[in-house]
């Protein structure tokens, strides 16, 4: 070991826990920043479902809408974003005109989660309707499945019905142009 | 009158002793009929994380998520299915998170080995401080001609 005087030696010791109080410092300070960016949220559960291919299910449609199965999101060649969400729920309200603008650029399939038809219905014909295809989850077991912890999450799946994307918050301009449109750009080509 | 406080008393100290576990079980509608097989389905969701609230869990939650999941934890347990079915089961679509006490593998292996580690590590760290100081530190050298008389001298002072 080197030697050092004992008055270097306790300085150095001393500025051991100033350095850790540092580093603890820097990491809330990076999360803090990150969570108003949201890029990151302390909540995310991380599903396993990802690079899977899509659960079984079979779900109706909320008329005059169709519903749609796991079987044809497994027939697909092009990428679809499913999106569970409800009408009770305001972050999905707050969602709508980011899918609104979002469909122009993908085919959106919508997941009523939890929800009866004459409510859905009525809340996309205030909003707007960006859905292709409509089903409904009316007891909310099909979304177990896909490990849905809320809404609005929603999933892009990738051609023969991969699962390669998850964001289980409501989606924001920011994710749709740097993360979901990029890779949306990726998977097709 | 007395005997009514007599009958509280018993009433609170019982409660003291045999503390009733507060569960979120809503409704008793929820629970099975079969005793044995509704004290394993509520020994398997207090392993289960309530994905909603999330330091709970889905036994003492009362999230729409959490009846949910309650409800299928007990028609898997109705059916006769193993605890560690039940739970892969779970793992398998939130992931290892849900398990409010984590499984023993290599990710986990340090969380698991701390608790055992710590007290040799303070040990270990404790000796290697204690001993390697006192050995390092240089005997006193004995006083010179000088500070003996300014010791005497200060000696005398505090007598008179």
């Amino acid at each position: 070991m080197t030697h050092f005087s004992p008055l270097t030696r306790r300085r150095l010791l001393m500025s051991i826990p100033l350095i850790g109080a540092m580093g603890i410092g820097f990491s809330f300070w990076k999360m803090l920043t990150d969570m108003s960016a949201g890029t990151f949220n302390s909540h995310d559960i991380n599903t396993p479902i990802l690079n899977r291919p899509v659960p079984y299910f079979t779900l109706p449609g909320v008329i005059p809408q169709q519903g749609f199965s796991s079987t044809e999101l497994k027939h697909l060649n092009t990428p679809v974003l499913v999106i569970f969400f409800a009408s009770w729920c305001i972050p999905c309200l707050e969602e709508m005109p980011i899918l609104l603008s979002l469909k122009n650029f993908l085919p959106l399939w919508g997941i009523a989660y939890k929800d009866s038809p004459y409510n859905v219905k009525e809340f996309l014909h205030n909003s707007g309707n960006p859905f292709t295809r409509l089903a409904e989850d009316r007891h909310g077991l099909v979304g177990i499945d896909w490990g849905i912890s809320g809404v609005p999450e929603s999933f892009l799946i990738g051609a023969g019905g991969i699962i390669r994307w998850h964001n289980p918050n409501p989606l924001t301009e920011e994710t749709m142009t740097h993360i979901l449109l990029p890779l949306v750009k990726k998977i097709s080509s | 009158m007395k005997f009514s406080t007599l009958f509280k008393t018993i009433f609170v100290v019982l409660c003291i002793l045999f503390p009733f576990s507060l569960l979120a079980v809503d409704d008793p509608e929820e629970m099975l009929p079969n005793p044995k097989a509704e004290a394993r389905a509520e020994a398997i969701g207090e392993q289960l994380r309530c994905l909603v609230c999330q330091n709970e869990s889905i036994e003492d939650s009362s999230s729409a998520l959490a009846r949910d999941l309650r409800k299928i934890v007990r028609e898997h347990v109705a059916q006769g299915e193993s605890n560690q079915h039940i739970i892969n089961w779970m793992v398998q679509r939130y992931g290892a998170f849900i398990r409010l006490r984590p499984a023993f593998s290599s990710s986990t292996l340090l969380l698991w080995s701390v608790p055992f580690l710590a007290p040799f590590i303070g040990c270990f760290i404790a000796y290697f401080f204690y001993y390697r100081h006192k050995k390092t530190l240089p005997p006193h050298a004995p006083l010179t001609q000088e500070e003996k008389k300014r010791l005497n001298i200060l000696i005398k002072d505090t007598h008179s």
